[in-house]
């Protein structure tokens, strides 16, 4: 398939296209990266959207419904409640709507991770140029400094971290506070991904013939870094930002189902995972949570996948 | 790639089948039990049930995770510890060992007699019976009971138990017990052992119910040549009828074995009917109660009740529900309302938040009424004598809460758009994370606006909720807290969490927030009150203060559903405990 796409490439009515106009149309052959795409719009749409829709629907996540539950005994009715209100069933003890909690859910997941992704994604963009361009000792200590990071116990030190944070810290406190911390332990720890990948195309885009002839005209480092090096390295930026996203989520999924996220009642998926664990005969309660993660990292993989190979033919095997 | 990621959507579609059908699967199950109202045998509640005098088996006794403190009965605090550990050792007294009420009855254990108090109440004097033997076969006396209450005064080492015979003892002011202080030390102010079968305390202020202490494990005899300090609990010398085989764990248990120093001519209170008693702990409290179910164990030991995954199972299943027991214990869920932390230092502000709260939802958030317990109205549960059904604030009349009257309450306080305060809890306990959120959602409906800050267990009581400067700095205005009682008398159960006195600046204490001058004064005389009836009175009177300053938000009155083994014997509930009583039980042959 991939041998078939580059015979189409090589002929000549394509000439003059810019590189994101080719990967556009190979990503546009590529069913299964679109379709991881559309959820992530569908899944963005849904969560903005996600008052509106809880609206219509079961109400507000954190609102009890304790008549729908028997407390010893679990959600009344079939599938851990499921009724038109409550399309996913009602949580065991309180019945809050799990339907809302999981679109809230999303919320919280597409922010962290997406702001994650972008914290990660300036840092590492700008430690990978500054190694790569520069080289010599800058590149030894910066890429030592991209180890530690990457070599850091990162899971350990957040857990650690969200126990001695102060109550207040930034002038904020309380859930906006987690928040920002989350965001920050995230992203904070994910750039050297970004970082190192930055680093070698920067290494070997410097070495190039046109950037050498920028040079010999006596065009400064700033101007080749800013119209020379930087418009090249938005693909595999691009690219390996949306394959961050679904790390991040990941782990902050991981750290609300550990209990350093966001304090209750907030619905985070990892949380919602980490208090049905009790509940394992009610296995709605841990399914639906479950499907929420699960089809969102995959839904960022395979459109990551796509997009890799869209603007790097040579890796689709 | 290509393939592989096809792959994936294939596992994608399969696993999301999967769940469904899972899900399907157990809602089915789930619907067949229906609504009905479950029927609990609770026969062992009052009576013992598969009573049997024959000997032999091996009773297993399983834990959820590790021990709660130790094995040294110098240092434990559990109650499943105290219940247990009455199989190795023996005290000067101990409660009866019967089924219900007839268990709170004090009798002789290696005395021969009750206590016999004098100059007011300020001496007690204990006869112990001649010719009883540690498990190594050496005899133990009277001095060997002092040394054992001696040694609980070094609260450095000996961390966990309660610190009664250190605070009430007339102890020399310099001593620090037997590991700091020389061998010789002259502690006779505090303790006298004039001859090997006598031994007598001195307190230094009058106190009524010193049997209650005497029944404490803290009197069990231990051997100073064999006292490791902190590492006793690794092999606690035994005085019953069985003795550790080899070591035990606090994380995996070990095994008692019969102790054949132990004569049961000299001990009417104990049958000592299995052979041999498997402990074992870090099991998974899920697995444990499967492992019940089926047979595997008999016990769990600690006597919470079976996990929410069980719950239903048990109350649904006729053959389960059959041999489980629903006791309420002597034991409360509240929460306490911190009055130094504004607007909570008005009693309106307190009130309406108690106003606001729905009952109804702090019940279901422990598991509803069987396995959470009833809505509770007072400071002492039902068990402990002075407990009157008053309602103040008419929680059983209106399980939603009140809306209109704590809007009234917030008018009367100053705050009538209400206000924001944190609540805190145990983080490692999802019942009391709920109690949270139930909070924030009642209290929401009126105004009052709860931010949840959940709390590392281990500092809870410490630094945290039990540190008054805490609670006033970061305006943590309620605790979700339970207390149980170490007797059942008012003293036993109110003594450590009304007392504005035991707050300590430095953290540690289990009232975080009670200060009412009038309730100290009354727990002064609670003590001293020789007249039981009176003492009863005395604590209905403060429990009734306590509520009408609005200081606790009751919870509910602790029930659990305990599940009896299938194979057990002779098995009835002590009501000192709250507990099957472990002394008792025995195992089909």
């Amino acid at each position: 398939m991939a041998s078939a796409s580059l015979v189409a490439e090589s002929d000549k009515e394509i000439q003059g296209r810019s590189l994101s106009q080719i990967a556009w149309r190979r990503l546009r052959k590529d069913k299964v990266a679109l379709a991881g795409g559309f959820f992530i719009v569908f899944l963005i749409v849904v969560a903005i959207f996600a008052p509106l829709i809880t609206h219509i629907t079961g109400g507000p996540p954190n609102e009890y419904h304790s008549d729908l539950v028997d407390p010893a005994l679990g959600p009344y009715g079939t599938f851990g409640g499921i009724s038109w209100q409550h399309p996913m069933g009602v949580e065991p003890i309180t019945g809050r709507d799990i339907f809302s909690r999981v679109l809230y859910g999303a919320r919280i997941s597409l922010l962290i991770a997406l702001l994650a992704t972008a914290v990660s994604v300036i840092i590492g963009t700008v430690v990978g140029i500054t190694s790569g361009f520069f080289g010599g000792w800058v590149d030894a200590i910066l890429s030592r400094i991209m180890d530690m990071f990457l070599a850091f116990p990162v899971l350990v030190f957040a857990i650690a971290l969200a126990g001695v944070f102060p109550e207040k810290a930034f002038g904020l406190s309380g859930t906006p506070l987690k928040l920002t911390l989350l965001i920050f332990v995230i992203g904070f720890f994910s750039w050297p991904y970004i970082g190192r990948i930055v680093r070698g195309q920067t290494i070997s885009l410097r070495e190039r013939e046109y950037v050498e002839a920028a040079r010999s005209l006596g065009a400064k480092r700033p101007y080749i870094l800013r119209t020379e090096i930087l418009p090249n390295l938005m693909a595999p930026i691009l690219v390996y930002a949306t394959l961050i996203i679904p790390t991040n989520i990941l782990f902050e999924a991981a750290l609300s189902f550990l209990g350093v996220g966001l304090p209750p009642p907030t619905a985070t998926w990892g949380g919602m995972l980490s208090d049905a664990v009790i509940y394992y005969t009610l296995p709605h309660f841990m399914f639906w949570p479950g499907l929420a993660i699960f089809a969102t990292v995959m839904a960022f993989n395979l459109f990551g996948d796509g997009l890799r190979d869209a603007f790097d033919p040579r890796s689709g095997r | 790639m290509r393939s592989t990621r096809k792959r994936a959507a294939v596992a994608l579609i399969a696993v999301a089948a999967l769940g469904l059908a899972a899900a399907c699967g157990t809602s089915k199950s789930s619907d067949n039990g229906g609504s009905s109202e479950p029927k609990l045998d609770n026969k062992a509640l009052d009576s013992v049930v598969n009573a049997s005098d024959q000997k032999g088996g091996t009773l297993k006794m399983g834990l959820g995770g590790a021990w709660g403190d130790s094995f040294d009965p110098g240092d434990t605090y559990y109650g499943y510890s105290w219940d247990l550990g009455r199989n190795y050792w023996r005290t000067l007294v101990m409660n009866k060992t019967a089924p219900g009420k007839q268990g709170l009855e004090l009798v002789p254990d290696i005395a021969t007699d009750l206590g016999k108090s004098s100059d007011g109440g300020k001496t007690w004097t204990y006869t112990i019976q001649s010719g009883l033997k540690f498990e190594d076969g050496t005899p133990f006396t009277s001095k060997d009971i002092a040394y054992a209450v001696s040694r609980t005064v070094d609260r450095a080492v000996l961390k966990q138990g309660p610190s009664y015979f250190a605070d009430l003892l007339n102890w020399p002011a310099s001593y620090k017990g037997p590991y700091k202080s020389p061998k010789n030390a002259d502690i006779s102010s505090a303790i006298e052992t004039p001859d090997d079968t006598t031994i007598v305390f001195h307190l230094k202020q009058p106190f009524a119910e010193f049997d209650n202490l005497a029944s404490l494990p803290a009197t069990a005899p231990v051997p100073a040549a064999k006292d490791t300090g902190a590492k006793y609990t690794t092999h606690p010398v035994s005085t019953g009828p069985y003795m550790w085989k080899g070591n035990v764990d606090v994380a995996t248990g070990g095994t008692l074995v019969r102790n054949p120093n132990w004569d049961a001519s000299t001990d009417p209170n104990r049958k000592a009917l299995p052979d041999q008693i498997d402990v074992k702990l870090g099991l998974q409290a899920d697995d444990l109660d499967n492992q019940i179910i089926s047979g595997d164990q008999d016990v769990d030991i600690a006597g919470t009740g079976v996990q929410p995954a069980a719950l239903p199972k048990v109350l649904q299943s006729k053959e389960l529900s059959a041999r489980s027991d629903n006791p309420v214990i002597a034991r409360e869920w509240y929460t306490q309302i911190i009055g130094t932390v504004k607007p909570l230092d008005n009693v309106d502000c307190r009130k309406a938040v108690i106003y606001a709260m729905s009952p109804t939802s702090y019940q279901n958030a422990y598991g509803g009424k069987f396995a959470g317990g009833e809505i509770a109205t007072t400071v002492l549960p039902p068990a402990i004598p002075g407990y009157k059904d008053t309602d103040e604030y008419g929680l059983k009349a209106n399980p939603n809460g009140q809306e209109s009257k704590a809007k009234d309450a917030l008018k009367k306080c100053g705050q009538p758009n209400g206000f924001s305060t944190t609540i805190g809890y145990r983080s490692s306990r999802d019942k009391e994370k709920k109690v949270a959120e139930a909070f924030q959602q009642s209290l929401g409906k009126v105004g009052i606006k709860i931010n949840i800050k959940p709390m590392p267990d281990d500092t809870y009581t410490s630094e945290l909720c039990g540190k008054p400067s805490y609670l006033v700095d970061n305006k943590v205005g309620l605790c979700v807290y339970g207390w149980g009682a170490d007797w059942n008398t008012g003293y036993g159960y109110l003594a450590q969490i009304v007392d504005s006195r035991t707050i300590n600046p430095e953290g540690g204490s289990p009232n975080f927030a009670i200060r009412v001058p009038e309730v100290d004064k009354l727990v002064d005389q609670l003590a001293v009150e020789p007249d039981a009836a009176k003492r009863a009175e005395i604590s209905t009177q403060i429990d009734q203060l306590v509520m009408q300053n609005a200081y606790i938000y009751p919870g509910i009155y602790a029930k659990a559903v305990l599940l009896r083994g299938k194979d057990l014997t002779n098995v009835f509930l002590n009501d000192a405990f709250g507990y099957y009583d472990y002394t008792a039980l025995g195992k089909k042959q």
